[in-house]
């Protein structure tokens, strides 16, 4: 028997006396997709920086083709066959496509940089991730001489992959969580170049908290729990609720609250034929206590424009919005004093500032009720914080930890904790859950539920279409700049409303 | 031990041991001299203005900011207070006036960086060598020498003053130091400041007038530098448009020294008063073992790069 692709056998690794990797063990062949899949902190991306040679494992054993896979270094790593895409893209905004996807291993003659050689290669790679070739470059302004700033996030991602392509010997391709920034049309046309990458004898390793499309793309999977492989298989022979289970170790739980009449109030936000600078073109919709409005759309459908602008910070060229008795535009401070807030769908850039602590970030909205005495007492904001550390379930050491400390999930936690120290009664949600655990996600359900339930409008954007059928009473859809009708969740198929959004 | 830790963590932990390990190096070279409290006196007094002005430059750099006309603004204050003082009105009045055409052009700084959008380097480059000439220009290019009116005593210890034990201007270098150490701990516009800093994004959301906060934060600087100008005049009794070239990076190499982050968000008032006092001793040590002036040069250059090396290494060590 030949030897697979690739092996890790009891792969361990402790930061201190943390212990992020306990004995990871799973196979993969060549011309596979096997997903990664587990909850933040499961050790997921610490087995990817093994493999891809950030990390060295304190313990056990990785093999490439029977061969132990040991490198010194990313590059060496390279070398050895493993090419690696990045949760955050990591590319240089003011180069070229071309000059990106060969970086480090720029084709040169007597140190002079080859620019034809680099092209021709650059529009080799890109050919293999689009098949359609020029036709679909042109669309997304995608090809070799383009700078990559002036790129759409998918066209990016494809720039990532051509790049992890473009060296020879590239044999483990891994894609950590590549859809988070890319829309339904366009994760699919991702997944077709992730299989046609398979049928050519490519080893993909997909790391995904997005359960249906790791069903949907994936051959095989890998549960990892607590930094523990706890089981291998066929996708085609589990479902979410058993990967679920899985992954938390439990019975799993109900991921979504169950619904539950609540009283819906007065009008609190209205928006009347809204349009912003470039997007959004025109959205109407009226938002009342005590409800959850779900807004689904495609990356650049101009949802998260609209929230923008209703929130103050995107200019409001036409059309009216009415807050309560307030109308017309405002800045955000002004919105936060209407009783408006925003979490951004930027968690990392804009939601949190991450060298700040959780008591400073959680008061930031709110500083001018802890006054006293025209000062703002430290103990005033460590009280203020920690209520909502303690509910919000907030992990940490203390309300003094830097955010930057915290998971994905907690971080979210400390900017929804921002909006409710504020006690707003319009919550603006712009992907409240991207890139965060199952658990956390599932206590973010709950707490939205709840905060209707005690009668405060919630408008929600998300990309991922169960979460809004799960969460949301009404539903609209963002296409091209245009906001749809509302409709009730209750009777929504799934399938429908992506055609819808698609413009299929 | 988890005490001397928490305290080792501080901003201003590093540049206290350095500040204490060159006084005693100097102390153990020359004993009669650096043990004489007139030495102390001297420093603490040739160290108010860069001093004062680090106040101010603190301000500025934990709002992610950086403010190069220090020094044509402290020269421009000693005209202006000078051509007050030559018109014969008192040192009060004087000061005033000085300290409020400051406070203006710090506005005139922050409006400009929040109106047109153009980064603080560029801004205060270009107010750099305007005020520096509307200088100039207001003292028709000489030295003017006023009647100083009992301004000089701001800096000085003079006979029957002695219950003082340092001048007054060091007194003042103190209070203010304190007071805005106070203002970015315990006050609404501190916090913004430092959250401006840290991240302007996120400060916006969060409904933080951020324009406002820096307009604010650069009047206060100038209003520092004034304040460090009306000290300066009072040392140099005369009003010098050509003065404290250069002045500025001494200023920002105090915060830098003092643990601040030309990124922004980082920085204590504390950190930046120790680095501002290094210097001081590093200078005077220097003349009185009789080392020559391009070995202070030297030293100080290589404070500022150990030093700075030193906390980013720290930084990068996980807590």
């Amino acid at each position: 028997m030949t030897a697979p692709r690739l092996r890790f056998s009891n792969v361990k690794k402790s930061f201190g006396a943390t212990k992020a990797l306990r004995g990871v063990t799973f196979e993969a062949s060549a011309g596979e997709i096997h997903a990664i899949v587990g909850e933040n902190g499961a050790g997921k991306s610490t087995l990817m920086n093994v493999l891809a040679g950030a990390i060295a494992p304190d313990g056990g054993e990785v093999e490439i083709d029977g061969v132990a896979h040991r490198p010194s270094g990313p590059l060496a790593a390279r070398e050895a066959g493993v090419a690696m895409v990045h949760q955050e893209l990591s590319l240089c905004p003011h180069l070229t496509v071309a000059e990106n996807i060969f970086l480090g291993m720029e084709p040169s003659r007597f140190g002079v940089v080859d620019r034809q050689a680099m092209i021709a290669g650059a529009e080799k790679a890109l050919s293999e991730v689009m098949p359609e070739g020029a036709a679909e470059g042109h669309e997304t302004g995608l090809h070799a001489q383009a700078i990559v700033g002036e790129l759409p996030p998918s066209a990016r991602q494809l720039v990532e992959i051509a790049r992890a392509l473009a060296h020879p010997s590239c044999k483990v391709l891994v894609l950590d969580e590549p859809t988070s920034s890319l829309s339904a049309r366009e994760s699919l046309r991702l997944f077709e170049g992730m299989k046609r990458l398979a049928g050519r004898g490519l080893t993909v390793l997909f790391i995904s908290h997005f359960l249906e499309e790791v069903l949907s793309v994936a051959d095989r999977y890998t549960v990892l729990r607590d930094g523990e492989s706890v089981g291998s298989g066929e996708t085609a022979s589990v479902t979410v609720e058993s990967l679920v289970e899985k992954m938390a170790g439990r019975r799993g739980e109900e991921v979504y609250p169950a619904r539950a009449e609540r009283a819906v109030g007065e009008v609190v936000l209205s928006l009347a034929n809204v349009a912003g600078a470039v997007r959004p073109k025109e959205a109407t919709l009226e938002l009342r206590r005590g409800e959850i409005l779900g807004l689904f759309g495609l990356v650049g459908s101009g949802r998260t424009e609209l929230l923008r602008a209703v929130f103050g910070l995107d200019p409001v060229v036409r059309g009216e919005v009415r807050v309560g008795a307030y109308q017309g535009p405002s800045s955000p401070g002004q919105r936060l004093s209407q009783g408006v807030g925003l979490l951004s769908e930027d968690r990392a850039g804009e939601g949190v500032a991450l060298s700040l602590s959780i008591a400073d970030n959680v008061t930031m909205s709110a500083a001018g009720r802890l006054v006293r005495y025209g000062l703002l007492w430290p103990a005033a904001q460590l009280r203020e914080a920690s209520r909502w550390v303690e509910r919000l379930g907030i992990k940490a050491r203390s309300p003094e930890a830097e955010v930057g400390s915290l998971s994905g999930g907690n971080q979210q936690k400390v900017a929804l904790g921002r909006l409710l120290s504020r006690d707003v009664d319009v919550l603006l949600l712009d992907e409240p859950t991207r890139g965060i655990d199952v658990t956390s996600k599932a206590q973010i359900y709950r707490l939205l539920s709840e905060l209707a339930g005690k009668g405060k409008a919630i408008l929600m954007v998300s990309s991922y279409l169960p979460e809004l059928l799960g969460v949301c009473d009404r539903l609209a859809i963002m296409s091209r700049g245009a906001l749809g009708p509302l409709r009730e969740v209750a009777g929504l198929r799934e399938e429908d409303v992506l055609r819808e959004a698609t413009g299929a | 031990m988890n005490q001397l830790r928490s305290l080792a963590r501080k901003p201003w932990f590093g540049p206290l041991i350095a500040l204490v390990v060159v006084y005693l190096v100097f102390l153990a070279w020359t004993p009669d001299a650096f043990s004489r409290p007139v030495t102390l006196i001297t420093m603490a007094r040739q160290t108010v203005v860069v001093g004062t002005a680090a106040v101010g430059m603190t301000l500025v750099i934990l709002l992610g900011g950086i403010d190069l006309s220090v020094g044509s603004l402290v020269a421009l204050t000693t005209v202006v207070a000078a051509r007050v003082l030559q018109g014969g009105s008192g040192p009060e009045v004087a000061a005033l006036a000085g300290i409020a055409a400051a406070t203006a052009v710090g506005a005139l700084n922050g409006g400009l960086i929040v109106g047109l959008r153009v980064t603080p380097f560029l801004i205060t480059l270009g107010t750099m060598s305007i005020l520096r000439g509307a200088a100039k220009g207001l003292a028709n290019e000489q030295k003017i020498d006023a009647p100083t009116r009992g301004l000089e005593k701001l800096t000085t210890l003079g006979p029957g003053r002695e219950w003082m034990m340092l001048p007054p201007s060091v007194w003042m270098w103190l209070v203010l130091a304190a007071v805005f150490a106070f203002v970015l701990r315990y006050s609404v516009f501190g916090k913004h400041a430092q959250a401006v800093g840290s991240n302007e994004r996120t400060a916006r959301l969060a409904g933080v007038h951020v324009g406002r906060v820096k307009v604010y934060t650069y009047a206060l600087a100038g209003m520092l530098a004034g304040i460090a100008g009306i000290m300066e005049l009072s040392t140099l009794t005369v009003g010098d448009p050509t003065d404290s070239i250069g002045l500025e990076l001494s200023v920002i190499a105090s915060v830098v020294i003092g643990g601040g982050s030309l990124s922004g968000g980082q920085g204590s008032i504390g950190g930046s008063l120790l680095g501002a006092l290094l210097m001081t001793v590093i200078r005077t040590g220097c003349t009185q073992v009789g080392l020559p002036n391009w070995v202070q040069e030297i030293l100080t250059g290589a404070i500022i790069i150990v030093a700075t090396g030193i906390d980013s290494a720290r930084r990068r060590r996980p807590a």
